[in-house]
């Protein structure tokens, strides 16, 4: 009934909501053009700026007898761990940048998959920041994403088979906090061969494992990148979190988290996402997008029933729908409850008290039209790192677009990366030189 | 907001709603030839911070005064930088930048978190000086502060002569495009500095660019002045 929106607005792309976005305003007279041309040529060439094709590996770590000790005590073990790298490792293993994801983000940040995800540019999420002379420059660096655990794109969730049990997880999976998901990446990483990493770069849910990582592990990395995040969900933040956990609960169909064989919570993951949608978009931003536009319709119809009359429902629907394709409600509960639980200054007594062993310099960057994540949460990491004598860097960037704009306005954050990176390597690579 | 009171769109890359970066910024060599008047200034100020000390350069432009302090005098360094691009040129040099306004005060620093603050022809730029005189040496027990000196001869004389808003060599801007929002000399500078008990250790003017010790009629044949300011011992580093 509203179907014909998404087809039009681009050809899905996984990376298709930044993309999708960026593109709406031109979305009507300019992709249905490109389809076309897309269709008739033959493969095209993936752009002198792209990784071009990648492919997702896995690994298999904490084996039995070797569990991971989960911050609420618990163990868990094997993990797999679904990870993507571009790039060439140098011979001193000093290269290497990870990559944290967001909440619904997943291991392939770059490049296509396949030759039809090429043909129909479904890139990864954060193909414009990543890759030849981008802002993590894969002709320097060896960069590194995995899928966060708990997630359901390759790394061990609660839609993963229980060993034990032979069944999905669902909700007898372990509770996890953001402490572990940083243990399994660390444990990659070390899996990798590498010792030390020149950065770790993440936003949203990414940049508080960003923040845990140079907590956790501060001899192990050069360099913190933490964008448009913060060391402790706002209540608001967990207020938003709620209502979409809740949307979850009271579909029909949730069945207590078991539900693995039959369809699942669709409707109310999907409502789930509509809420969390708009707050990483910003009253400006939605209100240039959409205004008051009507979808397919000429007029309004004063009736209750129609769902769809005005554009800004019909996007939201779509986003909506195609999420509930490619996520599993439990680790969107799981995921979500991590971002909740986790309290920086709480867990090491207090922000200057979680850096005192940190030798990374950090860059913090914040947007002004985020209300998700505020300037003033970022704020408050770097006054705790100026405290306590770090070196750190803190621009707040103007936008419109509100918390999704480290996903798409990557030229601003290119433009900081790019030497901040190229100092650190220096740094790093002088001591050996001299 | 400093972006009320400067409608100056040919001094300042930041849009009038916030900031934006763009894409590249100038080639570095292009920022990077030295200033002759700011170079000076620059060794002068160098002059006055020891070995080791832990230095607050605010509106600290590109970061090129901390990248030498850090390098020669083994400084940690700190800038503070309003326009955009110069903060890049910050993060190029691996010098640490906060992006921020210092009408806002520093409210992310701790009381006495420096040894020293540097704030060079910035002061004249501010909305309101004398609180961040305070807020400097707050988070600074110590301040070098450069300061223009209106009082200039040759300001004076255009203003008598030609009845005109003067504009000097040092003080190159017509007064529709400039960010220059106060006037004083260095009689007026020492005013406020006395009114808020604040201890001046040296006070040298720059003439012909040349800071000296003492001059005679300095108010006079300064272009601008260099001082370094004490916070008062008694008074601590309390917030007020």
């Amino acid at each position: 009934m509203y179907g014909n929106f998404p087809s039009r607005l681009c050809p899905e792309p996984a990376a298709g909501e930044v993309n999708g976005r960026s593109l709406w305003r031109f979305a009507r007279p300019i992709m249905s053009l490109m389809s076309t041309e897309l269709i008739e040529e033959s493969i095209p060439d993936v752009g002198p700026r792209s990784v071009g094709l990648v492919s997702t590996q896995s690994a298999i770590l904490f084996a039995p007898p070797h569990e991971l000790t989960l911050a609420n005590s618990r163990r868990l073990g094997p993990i797999t761990v679904a990870y993507e790298t571009y790039g060439t490792l140098s011979p001193q293993r000093d290269n290497a940048i990870f990559v944290c994801h967001a909440l619904t983000g997943d291991a392939h940040a770059a490049g296509y998959r396949s030759k039809e995800d090429l043909a129909a540019r479904k890139a990864g999420w954060w193909d414009g920041f990543i890759g030849p002379g981008k802002g993590l420059d894969t002709d320097k660096y060896f960069v590194i994403c995995a899928n966060a655990l708990g997630g359901c794109q390759g790394t061990t969730g609660p839609s993963s088979i229980c060993p034990e049990t032979g069944e999905p997880w669902g909700p007898d999976f372990p509770v996890i906090q953001i402490p572990d998901i940083v243990d399994v990446h660390a444990e990659l990483v070390r899996s990798l061969g590498i010792e030390r990493l020149l950065a770790v770069v993440g936003g949203s849910l990414g940049g508080m494992q960003v923040l845990e990582w140079a907590a956790r592990y501060p001899e192990r990395l050069a360099a913190a990148v933490v964008l448009a995040s913060c060391p402790r969900m706002s209540a608001q933040g967990i207020a938003f979190n709620a209502v979409g956990r809740s949307a979850i609960f009271n579909d029909p169909n949730f069945n207590d988290g078991r539900y693995y064989r039959d369809s699942g919570p669709r409707a109310g993951l999907a409502l789930a996402r509509m809420v969390a949608h708009i707050t990483y978009l910003s009253e400006e931003s939605i209100e240039r997008k959409f205004g008051r536009k009507l979808q397919d319709v000429e007029a309004l119809a004063y009736d209750l029933i129609k769902e769809t009359e005005f554009q800004v429902e019909s996007y939201l629907n779509y986003q909506g729908r195609r999420f509930v394709d490619r996520f599993d409600a439990n680790s969107y509960l799981y995921l979500t409850k991590a971002m909740d639980y986790y309290d920086l200054a709480q867990s090491y007594g207090s922000i200057e008290n979680a850096f005192a062993a940190s030798q990374a310099r950090f860059l913090f960057v914040s947007y002004d039209s985020d209300w998700l994540y505020p300037t003033r949460q970022s704020k408050e990491v770097v006054g705790a790192l100026i405290s306590a004598g770090k070196h750190v860097s803190f621009i707040e960037l103007h936008s419109a677009k509100g918390h999704d704009t480290f996903l798409i306005e990557v030229e601003q954050l290119e433009a900081l990366a790019r030497p901040f990176l190229e100092r650190t390597l220096e740094v790093l690579r002088r001591p050996a030189a001299s | 907001m400093r972006d009320d009171t400067i409608p100056t769109s040919e001094l300042d890359s930041r849009s009038a709603k916030g900031t934006r970066l763009k894409k590249s910024r100038p080639a570095r060599a292009g920022y990077c030839m030295p200033d002759p008047a700011a170079a000076l200034t620059d060794k002068e100020i160098m002059k006055h911070v020891p070995v080791g000390s832990r230095v607050l350069d605010l509106g600290c432009g590109d970061g090129r005064l901390l990248e030498i302090l850090r390098d020669v005098h083994q400084c940690r360094v700190q800038g503070i930088e309003l326009d955009p691009q110069e903060f890049v040129g910050c993060v190029d040099r691996g010098v640490p930048v906060i992006h921020g306004d210092l009408d806002h005060g520093l409210p992310e620093f701790p009381d006495d978190s420096f040894d020293y603050a540097v704030l060079s022809q910035t002061l004249q730029q501010l909305k309101y000086p004398k609180r961040a005189l305070e807020e400097i040496l707050r988070v600074a027990r110590r301040a070098l502060v450069v300061v223009p000196n209106f009082g200039y001869w040759r300001g004076r004389l255009q203003h008598l002569l030609g009845g005109r808003a003067p504009v000097t060599q040092a003080l190159p801007y017509e007064w529709w495009n400039t960010p220059n929002l106060h006037f004083m000399s260095m009689y007026d500078f020492r005013d406020l500095v006395e009114r808020l008990g604040i201890r001046i250790l040296k006070e040298l003017p720059i003439i012909r660019g040349q800071a000296v010790d003492r001059a005679w009629a300095a108010n006079l044949r300064a272009e601008s002045a260099l001082y370094v300011l004490e916070r008062p011992e008694s008074r601590g580093a309390n917030r007020s």
